[in-house]
């Protein structure tokens, strides 16, 4: 009997800071075993949308179901029930790979010797096996990606966040990522929710697509019903008609600063 | 009877678990900030730099004027000074690295995993505090160099626990401060207006016989002094305030302190 309960249920989601509604009123469901592409110009709410999902923000009204859990008051439920890949890195660079993934590995109560045979599972999935005892520092952004997708599987989680996963990788790189990730999804069926920038990605491989702006969501579909309501060739078309062409003069936030300051140290 | 038993052992067995799922989950921590410590060595040598410059420059400095107004070595007496000093800097440095690590490091994951806030926060003070005393320890060990001579091993030791405790004090103070901030550059400020002023306005450069009533009063109510005094009474047997009292005082702030600093860090959003 197979279980129809979506991974998540989102129903008039509402973030508002200051008086400024960064979310506004957003529902939307993602099915059990789907992927789900969430797009969005810079400042949509797109990030916003994911931290709440994954209990790093709370709302300021509406309702959230992450596999059935509130990630308001079942927190730890709804955290050993999902992996993540932040946009920004989350390793620890001065740790091996073993070493980071071990460390996860305790933080979501795995036991050792299931930890220790599922470590080696996903390093040779992600092809870092031969530098498994190596420093994280040494890595490229495409191997540093590729262990951090290893490490949010470790625990057998039932969906997949990816912020903007492929961000400043090479096309090998991202046309791997993305291999790896349909992999997932086709042999254990975990449900992917992802961002990106690159609509192209998303056409090919999402099985629902939403376009969120200004807080709202504009449309929800697969691709073919998006492109067919805008009456656009290509997805990307479609998300620039319901997004508008103008460029969107955005404030530098302190976390841009930090990343600047980041790529200039290394 | 017997399902009440059961009930019980389950109960039992149950709390168990807990109780090793959080020690592990401290005790990782711990581990990675010493990890993390030992493979830098460059950032050994250089915590290093200014406890060991002012060691030499006002240690043979102002030595010879500090014996001639009757006050002994000052070599003796600035070692536990300097000695806090690195403490102070490496804890608060420590805490402030949060603010860093919470969005492009090893932090984050932290943030989003079943492990409870304040289990996370202590893991990594109990890292970063132990990590503040071994270099403590390494500069105790530089001091014996240019001449200092602690008074026995015992004392040695039990400077440890007052080394241990001040760190705990600092690095919850920067884990503080560090919840609350989303700028790197706000962390010179703070450089300047607060670890500054609570090295200098503590007993660690002079002593605190005869003082200027404000700088008495404002020494008294800075935690650095106790630290400082605390390592004096162990490490050279003469102090202001007495062990017991340093450490009674260091114990009392570091619980005032370690819950806010887990109160503040509970309440972190990314």
């Amino acid at each position: 009997m197979t279980d129809k309960k979506p991974s998540i249920e989102v129903s008039d989601l509402t973030k508002k800071y200051n008086g400024f509604t960064a979310v506004d009123a957003i529902s939307f469901t993602v099915k059990k075993g789907e992927i789900f592409a969430f797009l969005g110009p810079n400042g949509a709410g797109k990030t916003t949308t994911i931290k709440m999902l994954t209990t790093l923000l709370s709302p300021t009204s509406g309702s959230i179901s992450v596999n059935g859990f509130d990630p308001t008051t079942d927190q730890n439920d709804v955290r050993k029930s999902f992996g993540i890949v932040f946009q920004d890195p989350s390793l620890d660079d001065e740790l091996t790979a073993w070493e980071n993934l071990d460390f996860h590995g305790v933080l979501y109560n795995v036991p050792k010797t299931i930890r220790t045979q599922r470590i080696q599972e996903l390093l040779q999935f992600v092809e870092l096996w031969d530098r498994k005892d190596s420093f994280v520092k040494t890595f490229s952004g495409g191997m540093k990606r590729r262990l951090e997708i290893a490490r949010g599987l470790l625990h057998h989680p039932k969906i997949f966040f990816l912020d903007e996963p492929t961000i400043g990788l090479d096309p090998q790189t991202r046309n791997k990522l993305w291999a790896y990730i349909e992999d997932l999804n086709n042999k254990e069926g975990i449900t992917i929710f992802f961002t990106t920038h690159y609509i192209e990605e998303a056409e090919k491989i999402a099985d629902t697509v939403a376009v969120i702006d200004h807080g709202k969501i504009c449309i929800q579909g697969t691709p073919e019903q998006v492109k067919r309501e805008t009456n656009a060739h290509s997805l990307e078309e479609a998300f620039l008609t319901l997004t508008g062409h103008a460029i969107r003069e955005e404030e530098g936030t302190i976390l841009d600063r930090m990343r600047m300051f980041r790529r200039h140290r290394k | 009877m017997r399902r009440s038993n059961l009930y019980n052992r389950d109960c039992f067995v149950a709390s168990l678990l807990a109780m090793t799922r959080i020690m592990n989950t401290i005790y990782i921590l711990w581990l990675r900030q010493l990890k993390r410590f030992i493979r830098s060595k460059a950032r050994i040598l250089g915590s290093l730099g200014q406890p060991v410059l002012f060691l030499f420059a006002l240690g043979f400095g102002f030595g010879p004027t500090f014996a001639k107004a009757g006050e002994g070595n000052y070599i003796q007496f600035l070692v536990p000074g300097v000695i806090a000093m690195s403490v102070l800097f490496s804890a608060v440095f420590f805490g402030i690295e949060i603010i860093w690590d919470r969005q492009f490091g090893f932090l984050k994951e932290t943030l989003v995993a079943p492990v409870s806030r304040f289990h996370i926060m202590l893991g990594r003070t109990l890292g970063g505090a132990t990590v503040s005393c071994v270099q403590g320890l390494i500069v105790l060990l530089i001091s014996t160099i240019i001449g200092f001579r602690p008074v026995s091993i015992l004392g040695v030791f039990l400077s440890l626990c007052i080394m241990f405790l001040g760190a705990i004090v600092f690095t919850a103070l920067g884990t503080a401060i560090a919840s609350k901030l989303e700028d790197m550059h706000a962390f010179q400020l703070i450089m300047n207006f607060l670890i500054m002023p609570l090295f200098f306005l503590s007993g660690a450069l002079f002593p605190l016989k005869n003082l200027p009533p404000a700088l008495d009063t404002i020494t008294h109510l800075n935690p650095m002094t106790y630290a400082v005094d605390g390592l004096r009474a162990t490490l050279i047997g003469t102090s202001h305030f007495g062990a017991l009292t340093d450490f009674i005082v260091l114990l009392g702030i570091a619980i005032v302190f370690l819950s806010i600093g887990s109160y503040l860090f509970s309440k972190i959003e990314l």
